[in-house]
């Protein structure tokens, strides 16, 4: 399909002085795409430039389109000697190629130069015609289409999950190669921006390629990653999931809003609508996209791989289905090998999705992770992709070797990550093992899936956490009781996952997030002995970092852990590992023990003093903690009281007792009161500072909760205020002489310290949580560490919490219901519990509304629309008394013109800069994703030479990220956008040199681009046309001037 | 283990009203985290100095980085960087113009110059208000002149329009650029006791009434200044004063409008030559227009030729106001007098000004 892109420049504005005689600009255009490139005529002496060039059309085939950036370079003409560069503007144009997402892009991008930052914005129009073309051997994939988020974008349906999809490529990083010494920095930076561009673009239709071998038509949880590796190349790499994806096409139905993705799915009738887009019809077919050359000669790499991830899962993954269920057995095994039969046609069985279509996840065993060490400058061939492609399938094998181990055949909420220092590198895969339902996995199956309804015995809101391996062949010791929930299959005590939690669980009280943070030195050290010495290290790290996760865990009396993420980051002296998952209680879990301290020497009586005092800390802690995050298991007599349908539940327990042998019953009741406690023992200091650092873990302030998953288990109730963040710190480890101790105390209070200051920074938006709190470490230098979080606060309602409890409850369990209907005996017992998760009524909002009083003014907490409107009403007072046009002053020429009356410049309502909201989350609190426009995927560099003039490096890099996320915005409102969903920095590269009075960043993004509508404005407007208020200060404005 | 790099970037960005309050008052982040931690919010919230500073640090950098487009508020509207709700907009700008009376008071018809601005120091000992602040507002009102300095059109309403003040800043601000236009002396002692807002007022009613943006919206001239052609007319209102006839005749018909205060004992007595006067000075007041040196004498001359001697002959504000009402309609009546309606928009002006004026 080749195609013709066409390019219009429409306008600049804000341009900086480049001529210091005149202090005017003569500015042009180029427009550069593959090796083509176009100019605008100069417009003189002006800073605010009217180009209105005339369309530009570059004849391209496809394979060009999806590699190929948008190169537009804003120039000042100078007769005498060279043109200045004033900056660029990088357009990815992926977006137009799918035939359902955005058809134009155009709209005002602030013009970026790496030395400088934004100098002004140019109105740009970007078209494609795409020509049908059905070579067979096409190159190209263009129609895939590709999200970041990771789970079933919102106004589709998941037909079928095909599976794990990935591609790396390799090339020299300009920044090393022999012309960087004599080109300027800025060339560098942008031969490098340039090729990362064109590098992503390689990999995304590559990608495609793959997606379209696998007869789907999209790929979901589209992680791209890039790998600086110095001095043996630039490596981009990308995983994802293979989906042929439907469009459900009454997306505009009103629904109540649910806070959970997923769920959102079911409800909205199944229209099979015939989509050209649909590839299910087709028969399955064998998945051989992977052709690995593994070679076995790797002498030259010193790897080593942790193979330690068993003892990491070891205490918290319970197993065993063999026994459980009576009926549910034998169906289990039948499942299973169907389940068997459609993964084991693939490499790996892996999804790099958190949350699912109900019904998809059927148990999950546990985390399994691996890493490994690898030295860079081993690389045989550096500039292909064989070397890493084996480095990462070898991990690959072994996390699915882990999954086997634990009874899974598959792998969910899968991410790999690296992290290097000078030439070693240690790559980290990790996922939640799993136990998946075949019928999303396969073509033409869902009539199969009839018949395994029956077989579905696992309640939906403890299913998930029914083991999957054999409880008389355990992968590891471990725990096991019946479930509390549906008292039929076994479950373990503690259950880590890195998945979201799943909707249909069942959680007592509220989530927190949990850290664990820990710090290795190392000695410094060259090559392999350096790589032996790290890979020595991993092991304990891993099982540190268990361990502390374990005691914070229990000492919030929680028993499961979501969103797990361990990031193991290396640096000349030190290893530095940091854990964040979200905590919760699981109703079907037992409730976690205590944690006892026990020391060794028992006979020295101060000292037994200070256990019990500690002990008695200890308790205070976790009795403290139940209170905050509401944790009163359902079992507790007080608790019935509270629940508001106490009734139903006695009789659905007598319910339980009779379909239960008796047996059971006494084995139940004796697990239920064995409560086995997690014995710290303290033999030596280096236990007692463990111990001290437990309890120096704050609580957030009140008002305040946090969590790292997208939503936050305990609260349903979300207005639409929602504020995207993104904080970075640098840290210098003074110490002379660091031990173990001093560092990792420092460390703790490193992120502590920023947690506090974040939630000091968001008091105005109390009551609100901070959800998917994503902390990176990075140790740039000896003695420096780097902290970036980004995060979004939503803020709550507090009040409302109470009244929403009844009626969706009832909806949810409905909803329950007609999933299973097996399981029409159990809805009771989901309507009894006050906290599961529930949609929020949407009266709610126009309540929040009225009583609008949290410190940032009601208008801000919603639609851009408002915004707007607010814009408009402030022009007409401007305008009052005049009977012209509001003018905006460009503080140049037209001063000396008088008339001001007469010009009718941009600033009323068509050129006010539309608002468009970020988040890491998959979805906007109160509203309805009604589209879907493509990826975005921005790498930016910026340098200063002269760091001390612009702030220091906090000047420096504060400038700087809110450059990009104005970057950000400004493309998806061209887009026709008005929210960024699945937001996420995934790199911020700081290097400092104070002495030149240098730094240089480099910051990746990427996120999905979509279109929202309030759910309030969705009743009203059925055909909702939020696109054209998004589209940004148009081009109307510019005509006029 | 000391933070070198600490930022905090939010995609709606954050405003605290207070720090920036601070910031605008000139303080430093030293002195702003002291002021802040008075106010008692490490209590309230429970939080730590150093969360306060690098908090304080974050917002100061952010305000700095405003600053550039402060300085042309239509920018800060169309601009991308920050992404700010409008009616947070509106108070950035707002709070960014808004200015302590004292100093404008101290400023108002000074020549807003390099040299002006190198007193600040003594200002700012006067009025109270920080150096830093004080030299900031300069820079406003400066700024303001020059931008609309050469536009013609309502002044006032210019300056609403490019700098998007509420309307009442924007009158203030034209205010201050009239006089600044004219040079007005406002710093003698007699003039002490006239406020910042009593000045404000008078250069409204001036340009309302005397500026031709007032008859004709499509005038040629800046607004600031004073329309040449009025002035050069205002000496033809001498004849009120020079033609022996006119004068008494004015007079007979004022006071034989039966205002009794001005046929009373005092009137007359103690102002020694009474209406005649009076009526001298404000037609010289006018004649004297022309001068530019003169122009500056305008409120001397008033305070010093009218309201001292009505103040010393003890009249009330309401004497005054009859006294002008029927001073200002007695030409009406008198034969030969052709410039009734160049009088009237004269007079309008200048009762006005003197009316505001006349206080302790």
């Amino acid at each position: 399909m080749p195609g013709k892109l066409k390019v219009k420049i429409v306008a600049g504005r804000h341009l900086p002085v480049m001529d210091r005689a005149s202090d005017l600009t003569d500015a042009f255009v180029e427009v550069k795409f593959g090796n083509t490139t176009f100019k605008t005529d100069v417009y003189p002496k002006s800073l605010n430039p009217q180009w209105n060039s005339e369309w530009f059309k570059f004849e391209v085939d496809d394979e060009e389109l999806q590699d190929e950036p948008l190169q537009i370079t804003v120039l000042d003409h100078d007769t005498y000697s060279a043109n200045d560069a004033i900056g660029k503007v990088y357009i990815d144009i992926d977006p137009l190629l799918y035939s359902e997402a955005a058809t134009v892009i155009s709209g005002w991008f602030p013009i970026y130069d790496t030395i400088h930052g934004i100098r002004g914005e140019i109105n740009v129009v970007v078209k494609v015609d795409l020509f049908n073309d059905l070579n067979r051997f096409r190159q190209s994939s263009c129609g895939v289409k590709f999200f970041c988020t990771t789970s079933i974008p919102k106004c589709y349906r998941a037909v079928v999950i095909h599976g794990f999809v990935e591609e790396l490529v390799v090339n020299e990083d300009p920044e090393y190669q022999w012309i960087d010494r004599i080109r300027t920095p800025r060339a560098s930076n942008e031969a490098r921006q340039r090729l990362i561009s064109l590098m992503s673009g390689e990999l995304q239709r590559k990608i495609g390629l793959k997606v379209l071998e696998m007869r789907g038509n999209a790929v979901v949880g589209y992680l791209q990653c890039f790998d600086l590796e110095g001095e043996s190349g630039l490596v981009v790499r990308a995983i994802g999931t293979a989906c042929t994806l439907d469009k459900l096409s009454n997306t505009s139905a009103f629904l109540p809003a649910c806070n959970s993705p997923s769920k959102e799915m079911k409800e909205i009738p199944f229209n099979e609508d015939p989509n050209p887009n649909t590839y299910s019809s087709g028969p399955s077919t064998p998945l051989k996209n992977q052709t690995y050359s593994f070679s076995p000669s790797k002498s030259y790499s010193r790897q080593s791989s942790s193979s330690d991830t068993d003892l990491s899962l070891t205490p918290k993954t319970g197993m065993g289905s063999g026994s459980a269920g009576k009926e549910g057995g034998p169906f289990k095994t039948l499942l299973r090998q169907q389940t068997q039969s459609a993964l084991e046609q693939r490499e790996f069985p892996f999804f790099t999705l958190t949350t699912f279509p109900p019904g998809f996840l059927l148990h999950v065993g546990g985390v399994v992770s691996a890493r490994s060490v690898k030295l860079l400058d081993r690389i045989h061939n550096p500039d292909e992709p064989e070397t890493r492609d084996a480095w990462w399938a070898e991990i690959r094998q072994e996390i699915k070797s882990h999954a086997k181990a634990l009874g899974c055949h598959a792998v969910v909420g899968y991410s790999e990550s690296t992290s290097i220092c000078e030439e070693v590198c240690i790559l980290s895969a990790s996922g939640t093992a799993a136990v998946l339902n075949p019928r999303f996995l396969q073509d033409g199956t869902m009539e199969g899936c009839l018949e395994q309804r029956i077989e579905e015995a696992s309640p939906p809101g403890c299913g998930f956490c029914h083991i999957p391996y054999d409880e008389l062949n355990m992968p590891f010791p471990a725990h096991l009781t019946y479930c509390y929930n549906c008292r039929k299959q076994k479950v373990p005590d503690v259950l880590f996952t890195t998945i979201d939690l799943p909707v249909e669980a069942i959680v007592v009280g509220k989530g927190c997030l949990i850290q664990a943070r820990l710090c290795r030195l190392k000695k410094k050290a060259q090559a392999e002995a350096n790589a032996t010495s790290i890979s020595n290290l991993l092991p304990f790290m891993e099982y540190e970092v268990h361990t502390q996760l374990m005691n914070k865990l229990k000492l919030r009396g929680m028993n499961a852990l979501f969103g797990l993420r361990i990031q193991i980051t290396v640096g000349e002296n030190m290893l530095m590992g940091l854990a964040s998952a979200t905590g919760v209680y699981l109703a079907a879990l037992p409730t976690p023990g205590g944690i006892q301290i026990a020391g060794k020497t028992p006979n020295d009586g101060t000292y037994e003093q200070h256990i019990s005092h500690m002990q008695k800390k200890i308790n205070d802690t976790i009795a403290k903690n139940k209170e905050l995050y509401e944790i009163n298991p359902p079992e507790l007599p007080e608790e019935i009281i509270g629940s508001p349908i106490p009734e139903p539940r006695q009789r659905s327990r007598l319910l339980r007792s009779q379909s239960e042998s008796s047996d059971e019953v006494t084995e139940l009741d004796l697990s239920h009161g064995k409560k086995d406690a997690f014995v710290l023992e303290i033999d030596d200091t280096d236990a007692m500072e463990d111990v001290h650092s437990l309890l120096t873990d704050v609580p957030p302030p009140s008002g305040f909760y946090s969590c790292n998953t997208e939503i936050m288990p305990g609260i349903n109730n979300w207005t639409p205020e929602i504020q995207m963040f993104t904080a970075v710190r640098v840290s210098r480890l003074s110490n002379i002489n660091p031990t173990n101790q001093t560092l990792n105390k420092n460390f703790n209070d490193l992120c502590e310290n920023l947690l506090k200051s974040l939630y000091f920074k968001l008091r105005s938006m109390v009551p609100c949580c901070l959800c998917h709190v994503n902390f990176t470490v990075a140790l740039p230098e000896d003695e420096l560490v780097q902290i970036a979080v980004t995060a979004v606060a939503i803020t709550y309602d507090k009040n409302q919490a109470l009244q929403a409890n009844k009626a969706p409850t009832e909806k949810s369990q409905q909803r329950a219901s007609t999933d299973n209907e097996e399981q029409l005996q159990f809805p009771l017992e989901l309507s009894s519990d006050p906290l599961s998760s529930q949609p929020f009524s949407p009266a709610k909002e126009a309540l929040e509304g009225a009583s609008s009083h949290t410190g940032i003014p009601a208008a801000q907490r919603d639609r851009c629309n408002s915004w707007i409107e607010l814009i408009k009403l402030k022009a007409q007072t401007i305008r009052r008394g005049s009977i012209k046009t509001t003018t905006s002053l460009e503080k140049a020429s037209p001063l000396a013109e008088g008339y001001l009356r007469h010009r009718s410049v941009p600033s009323g309502t068509n050129s006010t800069v539309s608002v468009v909201k970020m988040t890491p989350l998959s979805f906007l609190p109160g509203a309805k994703i009604t589209k879907y426009l493509g990826i975005i995927n921005m790498f930016f560099i910026r340098e200063t030479t002269s760091l001390r003039e612009e702030g220091g490096v906090s000047g420096f890099l504060h400038a700087f990220i809110a450059e990009v996320f104005a970057m950000v915005r400004a493309h998806v409102a061209a887009l026709g956008g008005n929210a960024v969903v699945s937001y996420i920095m995934k790199q911020c590269v700081f290097m400092e040199n104070p002495n030149k009075n240098q730094a240089q960043c480099l910051i990746n993004v990427s996120g999905d681009a979509v279109i929202f509508v309030r759910e309030s404005e969705l009743e009203v407007l059925p055909a909702p046309p939020p696109a054209a208020a998004a589209q940004p200060a148009g081009s109307a404005g510019d005509v006029t001037t | 283990m000391s933070s070198d790099l600490d930022v905090f970037v939010g995609n709606t960005t954050l405003i605290d009203e207070e720090v920036y309050r601070l910031w605008l008052d000139g303080h430093s982040v030293a002195e702003a985290v002291a002021r802040r931690l008075r106010g008692g919010v490490l209590e309230r919230e429970g939080t730590s100095v150093a969360v306060l500073q690098s908090d304080t640090r974050d917002h100061y950098r952010t305000f700095q980085m405003l600053e550039r487009l402060l300085h042309a508020p239509p920018r800060l509207l169309q601009q991308l960087l920050f992404q700010i709700p409008p009616e947070r907009q509106a108070l950035l700008v707002q709070r960014y113009y808004a200015f302590d009376e004292a100093l404008a008071r101290e400023l108002l018809g000074k020549k807003l110059s390099k040299g002006t601005k190198k007193e600040l120091d003594e200002v700012s000992a006067r009025t109270g208000v920080g150096i830093r602040s004080c030299r900031r507002q300069f820079d406003n009102f400066k700024r303001v002149f020059k931008a609309v300095e050469e536009l013609r059109g309502p002044l006032a309403e210019n300056i609403q329009q490019l700098f998007l003040l509420p309307p009442a800043l924007a009158r203030d601000y034209a205010a201050i650029v009239f006089f600044a236009n004219s040079r007005f002396e406002t710093g003698k002692r007699r003039l002490q006791f006239l406020s910042f807002g009593d000045f404000a007022a008078c250069a409204q009613s001036m340009m309302a009434h005397w500026s031709q943006g007032a008859l004709a919206p499509e005038a040629a001239e800046p607004d600031g200044d004073l329309p040449k052609s009025f002035l050069q007319d205002l000496k033809e209102l001498k004849v009120l004063v020079s033609d022996k006839d006119l004068l008494d005749q004015h007079k007979r018909d004022t006071s034989g409008m039966g205002v009794p205060v001005l046929g009373g004992p005092g009137f007359g007595g103690s102002l020694g030559g009474g209406v005649p006067a009076l009526s001298r000075a404000l037609v010289n007041v006018g004649g004297k227009l022309t001068h530019a040196r003169d122009v500056r004498d305008f409120f001397v001359d008033l305070v010093e030729k009218v309201i001292e001697p009505c103040r010393s002959d003890k009249w009330s504000p309401g004497d005054l106001r009859l006294f002008l009402t029927h001073y200002t309609a007695a030409p009406r009546n008198l034969p030969g007098f052709r410039h009734q309606a160049l009088w009237e928009r004269y007079m309008a002006a200048i009762s006005a000004c003197l009316l505001r004026m006349y206080h302790d």
